[in-house]
């Protein structure tokens, strides 16, 4: 490991000038992500600030909405009453990843911001376009079993061509996806919202970008607007070990069902994109529908059309699909 | 030959005596002596899988902070025991051990060609980072499936004449062509990694010249003396080999490995202690692992369900410069009576490291595709799998046409059926479904060969009765302390408080490397000698002092006191005896080895497994829900620590055979799961509640204390029962180690 210089910040703002006035520094939270990629040297910080003093563990419920801070531990959130009552899709998401050891060190920061799993990611004499740019893609031609099978632009068709086909490795982001929660982030020009749709990026020319944060941009907390989804959503991660292993494919899905009937539907998928993948038209196929085993089929085939394996995960399409079902099932309370 | 058990599972059985130190910490393992000067090694590897050195460029390393050496090739000392460096270099001959930083050629992906010493670890990891080595690449091959082709006779089998790998027949070869009902298969195991949660790791120091002293994790304190001694040549007395713990081996530690070469050579240079722990990624090209093996099995069966014929061949792969041979095809002679049995056994040399021992070796691999083979056979003939197996059961050693020294498989198998409730099993697949689960349960036999070397084991009476016992056996996990010390209280009537055990120590009496399940019936039989000569010498001892002891009747032995006979009321104490003769102490050496029976009986550990798993009709996630595991090994010595084996032989399997998988680019000639996020081992999740009974019935040929390995056969077998359990469950067999939800969908 290289050697680096470590800063402690006191307040959030004092925080951002720092990373502002380092180029190159890097916020550390848990560290369980990036002190990894610092042993490996494929990130190399000359500055590591650390955040962990900062204010920014609340789990509070206000107005219409859950606020959760960017430093709330995944095993708090996890537990956390106001999460398991109005939110049990995302403490199911958290409690699916890692081990309990890590999700008492992870944050919920550093977690959207957890960096792809690829093996060629982390082998330095292998080629990697997200570690070094320009270098290839090792697992396009090589072992890809785990890869992802959408690539599609903004999630409504138009491919574009991929220099990356690494997926996202969070459970909990797909949880936050099919949830439509706000990240909030403070930085240089002052603080913003962003949606979950728009905070991870899908393969692009610059697959060394995983979101669209901005340079010195600090995670501050994210907010889950109430729904009616609590009764009827369910995550279910595939794996090939019965934990402690990230997932082949996840799907969290959620329903607001009323009379045997479904009225709003919502479903992202995990482990199948460079970010998580959002099922969109899923409400329009679902809304109005009563659940049945068949209807999930035909829901879930239809999704399917638009995705494309590589050499090695074919199996994942067959596998994404039966999961969507299985979830679906689930919410639904069918067997 | 009946004799009452050792040891009631209820009450007698021994805590681990040194299960304390090692949960609290006080437990030392090789890289974690204090030593004085101690500087610190890692290892740079190769990038390539095949080729040259061509250049190492080592100056920005070397003038990085606390940097002592940057060592390879180009500068590394002679190393006296090793053949004189040809120029230009040339790839060493089939059977050549790889000698570290010989010369520039490169053998396989992960190759040591450089070490970085420094004053800290930090430092040497960074300035190894430093190091830039440019190859010249020659083209490889790692890819078993694309070179089966070249496969052929091991070299080893075709220099000598009665190797047991040579192809072996017997019966009638036509015999699976016109067998009434047959099965033909293939079955592949994928390469596995024996990872123990221990790295390994090293302290190297010279504490003279001559004068060698390594802390090393190894299987065998003996064997890597005498290895270290030959390369440096010094005499065997000047290397001393420390291994008191081991953190887990199960195979990685037998053989004695460059690394270790590498830092005995790195403090010689740099005249310091030198401390090397290797990385999480590098012991996967570092200490061997179960190689890749492709297994053809064709068996036939008359109508009603008796074996015809036999078939079963089996390719390995091994490294360009060394063949590593296992017994994978050697089950198929020895465990069903079958009168046509026809083996193979072929390698195939690719561009890898060598393979070694992993736990089971050989056999776990063949056994896989046997079981599987039968189950198989079974659902053809549509008998129950383990009415198939009784109705071929073998009453004598059918390969070798010798009577078995002890066989109880068949009260194995009665007993695990029992408990584990095989008759509610359904013949047709798919028949049951739980939480919406597919259920299914599968079974498994289990052997594996009999082996005592010759071994020693001292015995030292203190003054006030207490008893140490030494020998240079090891532990790498099964407990031999704990076991030792139970055949020691058992044989001298003493309590087990009073008896220390030391092992793990090349100063000690000669003992065989932990392995081949032989430490118990090796050591543990030297260890019975011993103290029955020293109870002898006691009552000896007794004799000068009192009449009663002179009558030549058999002494007893109980709580440290010596009776002249079963009814004498009256002991001596140990102490006593001693006091009396003006003993500061009192030492035995006891030195036991296989006697003629071994060639009048065949001798193997039986076992069987029976396995539930459900089945996620959807998601293809196998979970094994229950185990039920039943060995015949003889004298159950000490039955707590041996179910612990039991288990963590049950949990090796569900490792190899749902998730264990080593996967390669051969693109590069490189793994691609060189940590624990790819390269998956079982967690806690993945292990059901595990039942273990043994028969506990002496096998008196075997040897003094009736005892056979169990270590092997906790495993072998296992990873056949969970592919037959998830056949019954889906009704898809799965041939293709492991089996993970893409191959169930
Ligand atoms: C063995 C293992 C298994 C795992 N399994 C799973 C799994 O199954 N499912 C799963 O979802 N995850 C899994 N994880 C990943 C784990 O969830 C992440 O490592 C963790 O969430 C990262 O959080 P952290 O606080 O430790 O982040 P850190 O390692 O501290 O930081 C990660 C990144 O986020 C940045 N960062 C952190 N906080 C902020 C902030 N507030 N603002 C801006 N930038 C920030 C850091 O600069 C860094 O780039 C696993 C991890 C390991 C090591
Ligand atoms: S998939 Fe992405 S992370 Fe993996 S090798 Fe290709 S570019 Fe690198």
């Amino acid at each position: 490991m290289k050697p680096f210089q470590y800063l402690r910040p006191k307040t959030v703002q004092e925080a951002i000038s720092m990373a502002t006035d380092n180029p190159g520094a890097q916020y550390i939270a848990g560290g369980t992500n990036l002190v990894d990629l610092m042993k490996r040297g494929i990130a190399s910080p000359p500055k590591l600030i650390d955040i962990n003093h900062l204010p920014l563990k609340k789990i509070e419920h206000r107005y219409d909405r859950l606020r959760i801070g960017a430093l709330a531990l995944n095993s708090d959130v996890a537990r956390h009453k106001g999460v398991v009552a109005r939110q049990p899709l995302l403490a199911q998401a958290l409690l699916a990843g890692a081990s309990g050891q890590l999700r008492n060190m992870a944050t919920v920061g550093g977690n959207l911001l957890q960096r792809t799993r690829c093996s060629y990611f982390y082998d330095l004499a292998l080629p990697c376009n997200k570690r070094q740019p320009g270098s290839g893609c090792g697992a396009e031609g090589g072992v890809n079993r785990t890869h992802a099978i959408f690539f599609a632009g903004n999630g409504f068709g138009g491919y574009e061509a991929s220099s990356c086909i690494a997926v996202h490795p969070s459970d909990m982001c797909v949880a936050l996806t099919a949830l439509e929660t706000n990240v909030v982030v403070n930085g240089p020009e002052g603080e913003r919202r962003v949606m979950m749709k728009d905070f991870h990026r899908l393969s692009t020319q610059q697959p060394e970008l995983d979101t669209y944060l901005r340079p010195g941009e600090l995670l501050t907390a994210i907010e889950v607007v109430d729904n009616a989804f609590a009764k009827h959503s369910h995550y279910l991660k595939v794996r090939d070990r019965a934990s402690y292993a990230f997932a082949l494919v996840s799907v969290a899905a959620a329903l607001q069902m009323d009379g045997g009937r479904i009225w709003d539907a919502r479903m992202a998928l995990g482990g199948v994109a460079h970010k998580p993948w959002r099922y969109w038209a899923i409400d329009l196929m679902l809304r109005g529908q009563a659940p049945s085993e068949k209807l999930f089929q035909e829901v879930a085939e239809h999704e399917m059309q638009s995705a494309e394996a590589t050499a090695q995960n074919a199996f994942k399409i067959k596998l994404t699909t039966n999961a969507m079902v299985a979830a679906l099932k689930t919410a639904a309370g069918i067997s | 030959m009946k004799r009452q058990s050792w040891d009631n599972p209820s009450d007698t059985s021994l805590t681990r005596v040194d299960g304390a130190a090692k949960v609290s910490g006080g437990a030392t393992y090789s890289a974690e002596y204090a030593i004085p000067e101690l500087v610190h090694a890692v290892l740079v590897t190769s990038t390539i899988a095949k080729g040259s050195i061509t250049a190492i460029e080592a100056h920005e390393a070397e003038a990085a902070p606390g940097v002592l050496a940057v060592i390879s090739h180009l500068n590394v000392m002679t190393v006296p025991g090793w053949p004189a460096k040809k120029q230009p270099a040339e790839r060493a001959q089939v059977g050549t051990a790889l000698r570290v930083f010989y010369d520039p050629l490169i053998y396989f992906d992960g190759q040591p060609v450089a070490m970085v010493v420094a004053g800290t670890h930090e430092q040497a990891v960074h300035a190894a980072s430093l190091v830039c080595v440019t190859y010249r690449k020659e083209s490889h091959q790692t890819d078993f499936e694309k070179n089966a082709g070249k496969a052929a006779v091991p070299l080893n089998v075709q220099r000598s004449g009665n190797s047991p790998f040579k192809d072996y027949e017997r019966g009638d070869a036509a015999a699976l062509r016109q067998a009434e009902v047959k099965i033909e298969a293939e079955y592949i195991i994928p390469t596995q990694h024996h990872q123990p949660l221990e790295p390994h790791a090293i302290i190297a120091v010279w504490e003279a010249d001559d004068k060698l002293t390594v802390y090393d994790k190894n299987q065998g304190v003996k064997s890597v003396q005498g290895q270290l001694a030959q390369a440096f040549k010094l005499p065997r007395e000047n290397v001393q080999v420390v291994a008191r713990y081991v953190g887990g081996a199960f195979g990685s530690g037998i053989r004695v490995w460059p690394h270790t070469l590498a830092a005995v050579i790195a403090a010689k240079q740099v005249k310091r202690p030198v401390k090397l722990v290797l990385g999480r990624d590098q012991m996967f090209t570092s200490v061997g692992y179960r190689p890749y093996t492709v297994q053809k099995i064709g068996l036939g069966a008359s109508a009603d369900g008796r074996l015809t014929g036999i078939v079963h061949e089996g390719t390995g792969q091994t490294s360009m410069y060394e063949e590593h041979l296992e017994r994978t095809v050697l089950a198929s002679r020895a465990l069903y009576a079958c009168p046509s049995v026809l083996t193979r056994y072929r390698l195939l040399p690719l561009d890898v490291n060598t393979p070694t021992w992993m736990r089971g070796p050989g056999d776990a691999t063949g056994m896989f595709a046997l079981e599987s083979a039968m189950d198989e056979l079974a659902f053809a003939l549509k008998m129950d799998p383990l009415d198939f197996r009784l109705k071929n059961y073998a009453e004598s050693d059918p390969e070798r046409n010798l009577p078995w020294s002890a066989k109880s498989l068949r009260e194995c198998y009665e007993l695990g059926a029992e408990k584990f409730g095989w008759k509610n099993r359904m013949q047709a697949p798919r028949s049951v479904r739980q939480n919406g689960m597919l259920v299914g349960y599968g079974m498994a036999s289990s052997l594996y060969g009999f082996h005592r070397h010759p071994s020693k084991a001292r015995a030292v009476m203190q003054a006030d009765g207490s008893v140490v016992v030494q020998s240079a056996t090891m532990d790498i996990g099964p407990g031999t302390g704990t076991a030792m010390t139970r055949i020691a209280a058992k044989v001298l009537g003493l309590n087990a408080k009073k008896i220390r055990f030391e092992l793990g120590h090349s100063a000690l009496p000669d003992a065989p490397g932990q392995n081949g399940s032989s430490t118990i019936p090796s050591v543990g039989s030297a260890v019975h000698d011993a103290c029955e000569a020293l109870k002898n010498r006691l009552a000896a001892l007794a004799g000068d002092m009192e009449a009663r002891f002179r009558s030549g009747g058999q002494a007893v032995v109980r709580n440290g006191q010596l009776f002249a006979s079963e009814g004498d009321k009256d002991g001596l104490s140990y102490a006593d005896i001693l006091k009396h003769h003006h003993l500061n102490e009192l030492e035995v050496t006891g030195e036991s080895k296989q006697g003629a029976e071994r060639d009048q009986y065949s001798m193997y550990s039986f076992g069987c497994h029976f396995v539930e798993v459900q089945v996620g009709e959807l998601t293809g996630e196998v979970r094994v829900t229950r185990v039920v595991t039943c060995a015949d090994v003889g004298t159950i010595i000490n039955y707590k620590t041996a179910r612990s084996q039991s288990i963590g032989g049950v949990v090796g399997g569900i490792g190899m055979a749902l998730m264990e998988e080593s996967v390669m680019d051969h693109r590069f000639g490189r793994y691609v799961t060189s940590d624990f996020a790819s390269y998956h081992i079982p967690v806690h999740a993945d292990v059901p509640p595990i039942e273990v009974y043994y028969i506990d019935k002496p096998d008196m040929l075997a040897d003094p204390i009736g005892s056979k390995g169990l270590g092997e056969i906790a495993i072998v077998g296992v990873a056949g029962a969970i592919a037959n359990a998830v056949f019954n469950a889906t009704g898809k067999r799965i041939r293709h180690l492991p089996i993970t939800p893409d191959k169930l969908i």
